[in-house]
């Protein structure tokens, strides 16, 4: 069964890591990428300018009821949650801070997981904090991939940690050798 | 639709949130069943693991029998997260685009849907009382959920958030001093009665209820997010039938009428800022 989604989860140092990631696709690559990096809540959309620069793929601002795409690469919008739907749209809402933080990336991973399944890929990057801990475990419940990267290439290493200690990630690897890897295993629909 | 029982997406689990979602609306008259999904679902699961349970069917018996297990819930299912002149820029939209129209009107009927806990009605309040406009404004307040009902109504706020509020006063086109209009005493300031005395709070469910007034302005911000598609379009016909020709609809910053059965009756006024005029013909 092919993966559906990848959804990565990043903070303190994400913008240089989440960089690395998406310009490391080949060119037939386009399962679509959903994700949640840790905003100021005045922030623009200097994140979504910066990455579209690294790759063909479209790289956007998660929209509220937009549908999941081949070829796109969603960022959750400052200050709002970012969920998926089991009917593989997006939705935006702006409920309490979890782990201090909206967007969260457990409500992001717990909610695709439960869309997705076995079809999802979950990547928790750089970050001090362990938001993503508890999204991590819930995709592997339901069957999902998960990848840490490994905290001693992270330039804040408790996140990945965080997820690592869980013991429900399934690889820890190099930042370098995430997109090498899911070149590999996500073979795009012809 | 119905549904096949060889449905292989259809989980154990989502039977069950819907038989709770149905339990829910027939034992109580709430009806989440077209909201989000993935939003009512992360909900409950919160308040499963709070109850320690093991499945939506466990909650769903013990929410039919305990009254109070279902206060609870219901209090899970409502968001009140919420801030004075929340986006500063809709605010001073709505003083440059919006009020000079209202101000041709005689008297003023404004529907505040989804008030939650009213800091967003008192800053409306404090604008149109700025504009000249707040004393021949009637200004309705509602919320599904009577307790952020209560804590509207008495208008009373944490200290600690107004250094907040001020910024976003001041960013929205605050004409005055934001501390004329409240006075502190302790941990809490309470708003000036002169702004409540043309508010009415009341209760009103957008998904059970019908039609509200002949309002020449609707402002419900971040409550359509939490609701399907579906859902949206039902509640964008409910504001569209409830509004004057010619009047105003101000949404949340992710919210808007595109794509929706009421699109094309109505002309945009700032985009950014989500907000529209229904027109006249």
């Amino acid at each position: 069964m092919p993966y559906q989604a990848i959804v990565i989860g990043s903070s303190a140092g994400g913008l240089h890591a989440l960089k690395i990631i998406i310009s490391g696709f080949s060119a037939s690559f386009d399962t679509p990428i959903i994700v949640t990096q840790h905003l100021s809540p005045n922030s623009d959309n200097y994140l979504v300018q910066f990455l579209n620069q690294f790759t063909q793929l479209t790289v956007k601002e998660a929209d509220e009821k937009e549908v999941i795409l081949r070829g796109y690469v969603y960022i959750a919008p400052p200050n709002f949650h970012l969920l998926v739907e089991e009917d593989f749209t997006l939705s935006l809402n702006v409920e309490e801070k979890v782990n201090f933080a909206r967007p969260s990336i457990d409500v992001l991973f717990e909610t695709a997981a439960e869309a997705y399944k076995n079809q999802l890929i979950g990547i928790i990057l750089t970050g001090a904090n362990h938001d993503g801990a508890k999204g991590i475990a819930r995709i592997k419940q339901k069957g999902g991939y998960t990848i840490a990267q490994s905290p001693d290439t992270a330039e804040a290493a408790a996140m990945p940690q965080a997820a690592i200690n869980t013991g429900f990630v399934d690889q820890i690897l190099k930042l370098e050798d995430i997109p090498v890897f899911l070149n590999k295993i996500c073979k795009s629909k012809v | 639709m119905s549904k096949n029982l060889a449905s292989p997406d259809e989980t154990t689990s989502n039977i069950e949130l819907d038989l709770l979602l149905e339990a829910i609306f027939r034992k109580y008259g709430y009806d989440f069943r077209d909201y989000s999904r993935a939003h009512v679902k992360r909900r409950l699961y919160s308040r499963i693991k709070q109850h320690e349970l093991q499945s939506f069917s466990q909650l769903q018996h013990l929410l039919l029998y305990d009254e109070q297990t279902f206060q609870e819930v219901l209090r899970g299912l409502s968001i009140n997260v919420t801030e004075m002149f929340r986006d500063p820029a809709f605010y001073a939209k709505m003083r440059t685009e919006v009020i000079p129209l209202l101000k041709t009107y005689p008297y003023l009927k404004i529907w505040h849907a989804g008030c939650s806990t009213g800091e967003e009605v008192y800053s409306f309040a404090i604008l149109l009382h700025e504009e000249g406009l707040y004393e021949r404004s009637q200004i309705y307040a509602t919320d599904f959920n009577t307790d952020v009902l209560e804590t509207a109504k008495r208008g009373i706020y944490p200290t600690s958030r107004i250094k907040e509020y001020t910024m976003n006063y001041q960013e929205a086109g605050g004409k005055n001093s934001f501390s004329n209009y409240y006075t502190a005493r302790y941990d809490n300031v309470i708003f000036d009665a002169s702004l409540k005395k043309n508010i009415v709070f009341a209760e009103h469910n957008l998904v059970t209820d019908s039609v509200f007034a002949e309002a020449h302005l609707i402002i419900c911000r971040n409550v359509l997010i939490y609701f399907n598609r579906s859902l949206q379009n039902k509640v964008l016909q409910l504001f569209s039938e409830s509004l004057i020709k010619g009047g105003f609809l101000g949404l949340g910053s992710k919210e808007n009428i595109l794509f929706s059965p009421i699109e094309n009756s109505y002309k945009t006024i700032d985009g950014e800022q989500k907000i529209y005029q229904k027109k006249f013909i």
